[in-house]
């Protein structure tokens, strides 16, 4: 169980939003990170390596904001085979999906993608339905 | 310039993850849970990204090119079709399960935590073999 985090979740939010527009204004590009990741990991180097810098940007920005608040919370509920289905799962449909949160959710919503916007819809949807079955049918996790 | 501009960018998405707290994935799995203890801090992340980049996309649009002189690259409309849905679909399930989309499992990384580890490393393992084996599987409706 987690508490509702406005502030935090507005700030982190716009910081977001603010870097998918500078990666729109300055490169001319679309901030989905499954769609970065997955041309980055066919082709690492490939239209001069901008995908690699943007995705070795993530985990450095996360350490900033670690050593900033002294440390991250992370409590993971699913066992490791759990984790490695998932990552599949998020792998495959990802791809075969051509976006996620990012992708679809923030800047396919914001340039107005009706493909976007059912995307959306569509995983918060059985995100919600694996959550319900995981925590309420098996009686697994908080 | 452009991957100092890329990194830049990268920078500030991870730590508006990491801001947001959506690199915890119980948190990413209460916003999920509506019949239990729901936690809506999500909405309000993506509500407020929404709202930044789509200030963005209109200034975008009004430029002939990105400011370092790049081809603004935004996607025109296109109709839905099934494997934008199987694909959301199976995302979805994926992100209930663990509770990690991509960009937080790649921003979580800075934690050091195993279980992100092995959470990415599977991520990779998905994205690879669509791209190398099940995009070639002859399915109708679900090939590029």
């Amino acid at each position: 169980m987690t508490e509702f985090t406005p502030v935090s979740a507005t700030v982190g939010g716009f910081t977001i939003g603010l870097a998918a527009g500078l990666l729109l204004l300055l490169l001319g590009r679309i901030a989905g990170i499954s769609g970065i990741l997955g041309r980055a990991l066919a082709q690492p180097l490939g239209e001069g390596g901008w995908r690699l810098a943007f995705l070795v940007g993530l985990p450095i920005g996360a350490a900033a904001v670690s050593l900033v608040a002294g440390g991250l919370v992370v409590e993971v509920a699913a066992s490791n085979p759990v984790l490695v289905a998932a990552g599949l799962l998020v792998g495959v449909g990802t791809q075969l999906g051509s976006g996620c949160t990012s992708g679809h959710g923030v800047c396919g919503i914001a340039r107005g993608s009706k493909r976007s916007l059912a995307a959306t819809l569509v995983f918060m949807g059985s995100g919600a339905i694996a959550v319900f079955v995981v925590r309420h049918v098996l009686g697994a996790g908080p | 310039m452009r991957v100092l501009a890329a990194l830049v960018s990268g920078i500030l998405f991870g730590a508006g993850l990491a801001v947001s707290q959506m690199t915890n994935p119980a948190k990413v799995q209460a916003f999920l849970d509506v019949a239990g203890a729901w936690d809506p801090s999500l909405a309000l992340v993506m509500g407020a990204a929404l709202g930044v980049s789509s200030i963005a996309v209109a200034i975008a649009r009004q430029r002939p090119q990105s400011l370092l002189g790049e081809p603004l690259q935004i996607p025109p409309p296109a109709a839905l079709d099934l494997r934008l849905i199987a694909g959301a679909a199976l995302f979805g399930v994926g992100w209930g399960l663990g509770g990690f989309c991509p960009g937080p499992a790649l921003a979580g990384l800075a934690t050091g935590v195993p279980e992100v580890r092995v959470f990415t490393a599977s991520m990779f393992a998905g994205v690879l073999s669509y791209r190398w084996v099940l995009r070639a599987v002859p399915i109708r409706g679900l090939r590029e």
